[in-house]
């Protein structure tokens, strides 16, 4: 078993709403875009700012766009949140990150294991034991990583927000769903997110 | 001055953008736009890469949009009819100005029944989603069409589709 697998079945089951918290209050100017269902409304629930994007719908597209922003945005460390089920419909995007090799890219993925939002459906990646951080790796993005536990989450969001990128990290988390929901306005939310980050005044 | 750059198709297109200050271009390569994809990697003007599907490249246009950069996604006809769902519930829902440019394949010639099949969606596609679109055909359009999308969409937020018809690109030969 590669060091990667041995880490993917070490690594405690977390959870999601709580590690969003632990990570956003480590947050200044960074932007963050929340990918679809549970990932964005964990990401409202741990506090509004005017930093983050809550993607509503395209399943798959939050690190395309976190990575989108980090070109127009060269000097602000933009993080994607994306759930497992969502990465596993955008793999490719993996080797688009490492080709263009943004340094203030962190991409933050909740492997649950599950399409937890349509009713915790288990993924073919699940089921097949398929270690994701080791097809980060693959990719090119060395910086990739399973957080073991709580502690060493703090420590990688730590170091990922402080060092050159790109970086990505995996947490298992349990089945709970979201805390809450987001307010469904996506005019709102993309406004709202471009002050936020000074592309509008 | 050899005059290349502003007699082609591809060369009028690259410099609108350019003066549009549309410096990103995402896409998943067309034979077509070959020549295209050429000058603007050529050019330090532009960030220009590919990228693995066409949804891809849309997420990654609206977020260098909603960060301040403008972008264009450039793409074949097949690579449109991947989108409907990431136009619907991204590009329109959030009312971004994606500006597209999809080489049409599929008619005037078409040898790929496939191909030919595709092409029928894109249209009734884009008119579904209210997506403001145009075929360009002419060389002596181009300028005027690609310049006022761009400003449109821009003030407009809203996307819009520019479609190279093979009248103007000479699209792909039938393999003799
Ligand atoms: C293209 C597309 N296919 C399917 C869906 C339905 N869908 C919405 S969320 C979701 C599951 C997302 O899974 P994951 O990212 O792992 O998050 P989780 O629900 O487990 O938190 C699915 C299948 C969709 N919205 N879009």
């Amino acid at each position: 078993m590669s060091p990667a697998m041995d880490a993917l079945h070490n690594a405690q089951v977390m959870n999601r709403a709580a590690l969003t918290r632990r990570l956003v209050a480590k947050l200044t100017d960074q932007a963050v875009i929340g990918g679809i269902g549970n990932t964005n409304f964990d990401l409202w629930a741990a506090g509004r700012r005017p930093e983050n994007f809550y993607m509503l719908g395209s399943m798959g597209l939050a690190v395309p766009i976190a990575l989108g922003v980090a070109i127009a945005q060269p000097k602000r460390t933009v993080i994607a949140l994306e759930g497992d089920g969502s990465l596993l419909m955008q793999l490719g995007c993996l080797s688009t990150v490492a080709a263009r090799g943004p340094r203030n890219l962190v991409i933050v993925v909740w492997d649950n294991g599950i399409y937890q939002i349509t009713g915790g459906q288990r993924t073919p990646a699940a089921a097949a034991r398929t270690d994701l951080v080791a097809i980060a790796r693959a990719s090119g993005i060395a910086e990739s990583h399973w957080a073991a536990d709580e502690a060493e989450f703090e420590a990688l969001a730590e170091r990922a927000l402080g060092a050159p990128g790109p970086w990505f990290i995996a947490a298992r988390i349990d089945d709970k769903p979201a805390v809450t929901q987001t307010e469904r306005d996506p005019v709102r939310i993309r406004d709202a997110f471009m002050r936020g980050i000074g592309s509008r005044g | 001055m050899d005059g290349t750059p502003s007699v082609t198709w591809h060369g009028i297109v690259a410099a609108t953008l350019r003066q549009n200050d549309v410096r990103l271009v995402t896409y998943v390569p067309d034979r077509v736009l070959t020549p295209l994809i050429a000058a603007v990697e050529a050019d330090p003007f532009f960030t220009a890469f590919p990228t693995t599907r066409e949804e891809e490249a849309v997420g990654i246009v609206t977020g260098a949009w909603m960060g301040g950069m403008r972008g264009i996604v450039l793409m074949q006809t097949s690579g449109f009819a991947t989108l409907p769902n990431a136009l619907a519930s991204l590009a329109c829902a959030c009312q971004i100005p994606l500006v597209m440019m999809v080489s049409e394949r599929g008619t005037l010639g078409e040898f790929n029944l496939g191909q030919a099949m595709v092409c029928r969606t894109m249209r009734p596609v884009l008119d579904a989603l209210g997506i403001e679109h145009h075929t360009i055909t002419r060389l002596d359009e181009t300028e005027f069409i690609v310049d006022r999308t761009i400003r449109q969409a821009v003030a407009t937020q809203a996307p819009a589709c520019l479609i190279l018809s093979p009248l103007l690109t000479g699209g792909k030969r039938f393999p003799a």
